[in-house]
């Protein structure tokens, strides 16, 4: 079922145009995440369904009402601010209490009973009559989830909630947000920066590039199948080739790949529409593999020399610089038992699969 | 003596000032202190005496002075801080980030004339033939000049607060300043409306500003001599006016000493009881 409709939405802040056109529906219980580098508009996005803004053109629906001169205290949303805006005058429960005084169903006491159940349900029973100011980052946090939850929103909208927290407590967090969601069922929209944490926790995630939703799809076809070199790029790492397309005809797409040679590519590989000419594909540095000594492979393989590499422990990425181009691409090993680890200058054999190949849309 | 170097330099950068006020303000004050228990010259011939204090708190002429004097000062201190407000609010909310030192810049303007000045404009505007009666007269409003708009307590009192109003203005702007404008959208999206998120939030974070700023008007208006003298006739005559009449028409050093103390003292305790009132007030909140 569909709990939020944008329709093209546009924002303008005087002539500056911060979303253009967006047009994007969320489902009931979906996590949603917003992905974009800072000033792609991902968080006037996320405020526009708060509230906060109100859009130029276009619509917001919510659980089937249009939300158009809605403001933000009536709206069926709540939010965890990234700042977490904490109040600091009053304690953890008065802060979780905040939005309980207009339910005038209920008694004191029952309140106290949902405050008590919201600290739980973040993993801070205890902590009631702490101050504000008392709290360490992740706590505040949690506060910040309690806060808006205990109000049963329909959507919880996250504004890079994690990015203030250390990398331990971040990682700790991001499975919490997920469990907490699979709890509460309801609907999640996190925005993000950080590629990663929107891999890990999303049903759907939608890159935004300067106003715009540049794709939209769920983890795996985001990483695998990134629709253009712009998007491919900012999810994880990736390689990108210069590549000639010499036949598009149906499901035959013929692609002459700089130091990779000639390939078959498949109709899911490439983007709709694709036409004969110059533009690039996209290989991931773990579909790749280096041929250590010994090692035979039946298939494609490519040579080049060891121009740089980083040990990272379970991992060394290499970047190779491969015959006939001169911008090396990476590719990681995992650091098996009794593999070495090569040195720069070396000459190596690399192994790479046609179907991890991804042509990009120019 | 020093357990670190840190703190030696900072007294060393602060010895100049300290020197300067120690012997300016604390010595003065020690000499007040001194001349109020020094016998007046028709009292007991002794070195030191409490006659002073004993007739100074048993002379109701003294008494009503000291209290009228804590009562204009109260009105004025509430005037002005309500006055102040709303105008250190849309200074902090309203006006743009990039304009906003011009408008303090404004707000200092009145400090660009003497307050001896302000307080005769004051005289020409509430006067018997001054502005504000004979704008009403020219319209109508009133067939003869209003009196009792000078000459009297209320004058002392606006006088004041208009006096004492950028001093207000800026503890409450600050604390203002302070507030993280994401708290208010976090009521806002927690339910209230933006009048409910003013009295939940705003207000609240707002409160040692607003301390501040009744004892920054409050201290210095108990003793303020020159409004009541220019503007306060008989009746808005305040304590520091009977202090001036002890000192230098009387010669007697010793009462306007000892009216002094008493009167500081009783500055002294009503700020404390305010401060502690309020901190009380946060406590039972937070």
């Amino acid at each position: 079922m569909t709990m939020i409709t944008l329709d093209g939405v546009e924002k303008y802040y005087g002539d500056y145009r911060a979303l253009r056109g967006i047009n994007l529906t969320i489902g009931e219980g979906e996590f949603f995440s917003l992905l974009g580098p800072s000033g792609c508009g991902k968080t006037t996005l996320l405020r526009t369904i708060a509230g906060f803004e109100d859009v130029t053109t276009g619509a917001v629906t919510i659980d089937g009402k249009t939300m158009t001169n809605v403001p933000a205290n009536k709206r069926p949303t709540n939010m965890v601010f990234q700042s977490y805006a904490i109040f600091p005058h009053l304690n953890v429960a008065e802060n979780v209490a905040f939005g309980l005084r207009r339910r005038r169903d209920l008694n004191k006491k029952a309140k106290n009973t949902l405050v008590e159940d919201a600290l739980d349900m973040v993993g801070l029973d205890g902590f009631g009559d702490r101050a504000a100011h008392a709290l360490s980052g992740g706590q505040r946090q949690r506060v910040a989830l309690a806060r808006a939850l205990i109000l049963k929103p329909k959507v919880l909208l996250l504004d890079e909630p994690l990015s203030a927290l250390d990398k331990k407590l971040r990682e700790q967090m991001q499975s919490e947000l997920r469990r907490l969601q699979r709890q509460v069922g309801i609907t999640f929209i996190l925005v993000t920066h950080d590629q990663e944490e929107a891999l890990i926790m999303s049903d759907r995630i939608a890159v935004m590039f300067e106003g715009q939703i540049a794709q939209l799809a769920n983890p795996q076809t985001l990483y695998r199948r990134p629709i253009n070199r712009k998007v491919g790029e900012f999810i994880g790492v990736m390689n990108t080739l210069p590549a000639q397309v010499k036949i598009a005809v149906g499901a035959r797409v013929s692609v002459d790949v700089a130091g990779l040679g000639p390939v078959m590519l498949t109709p899911d590989q490439c983007p709709s529409g694709a036409k004969t000419g110059e533009t690039h594909v996209g290989i991931r540095p773990e579909t790749m593999a280096i041929l250590f000594d010994g090692e035979t492979s039946d298939g494609n393989i490519a040579n080049g020399m060891i121009h740089e590499l980083a040990y990272y422990g379970d991992m060394t990425y290499y970047d190779v610089k491969l015959d006939g181009i001169e911008r090396p691409v990476t590719i990681s090993m995992k650091n098996l038992v009794g593999r070495p680890v090569l040195e720069r200058g070396q000459r190596t054999r690399v192994r790479w699969d046609e179907r991890s190949l991804v042509l990009f849309k120019e | 003596m020093l357990r670190n170097s840190d703190s030696a330099r900072g007294l060393t950068l602060i010895s100049p000032p300290l020197l300067y006020a120690v012997l300016m303000l604390a010595g003065p004050l020690g000499m007040i202190l001194m001349f109020s228990f020094v016998p007046q010259s028709d009292g007991p011939n002794t070195l030191i005496t409490l006659q002073n204090y004993t007739e100074a708190l048993g002379d109701p002429l003294y008494r009503q002075l000291i209290i009228r004097s804590l009562l204009i000062s109260a009105a004025a201190t509430a005037i002005t801080v309500l006055l102040a407000f709303p105008i250190a609010y849309f200074i902090s909310f309203y006006v743009p980030p990039k304009r906003k030192s011009l408008w303090l810049f404004l707000i200092t303007i009145p400090f660009w004339t003497s307050y001896l000045i302000r307080i005769f404009l004051w005289k020409v505007i509430l006067g018997l033939n001054g502005l504000l009666n004979t704008g009403l007269l020219k319209l109508g409003l009133i067939n003869e000049p209003l009196e009792f708009i000078l000459y009297n307590p209320a004058a002392v009192v606006i006088t004041l607060a208009h006096a004492f109003a950028p001093f207000a203005i800026l503890p409450i702007f600050v604390a203002l300043e302070k507030i993280d404008r994401s708290l208010l959208e976090a009521s806002q999206d927690l339910g209230e409306s933006k009048v409910r998120t003013f009295f939940r939030v705003t207000l609240p974070l707002a409160v040692p500003g607003v301390v501040a700023s009744v004892l920054i008007v409050f201290i210095p208006t108990v003793g303020d001599y020159v409004t009541p003298r220019l503007v306060g006739g008989s009746e808005g005559t305040m304590i520091a006016n009977m202090i001036q009449v002890q000192f230098l028409r009387l010669d007697n050093r010793p009462m306007g000493a000892t009216l002094s103390v008493i009167t500081m003292i009783c500055v002294t305790i009503i700020s404390l009881l305010f401060v502690l009132a309020n901190r009380r007030n946060m406590k039972a909140r937070t």
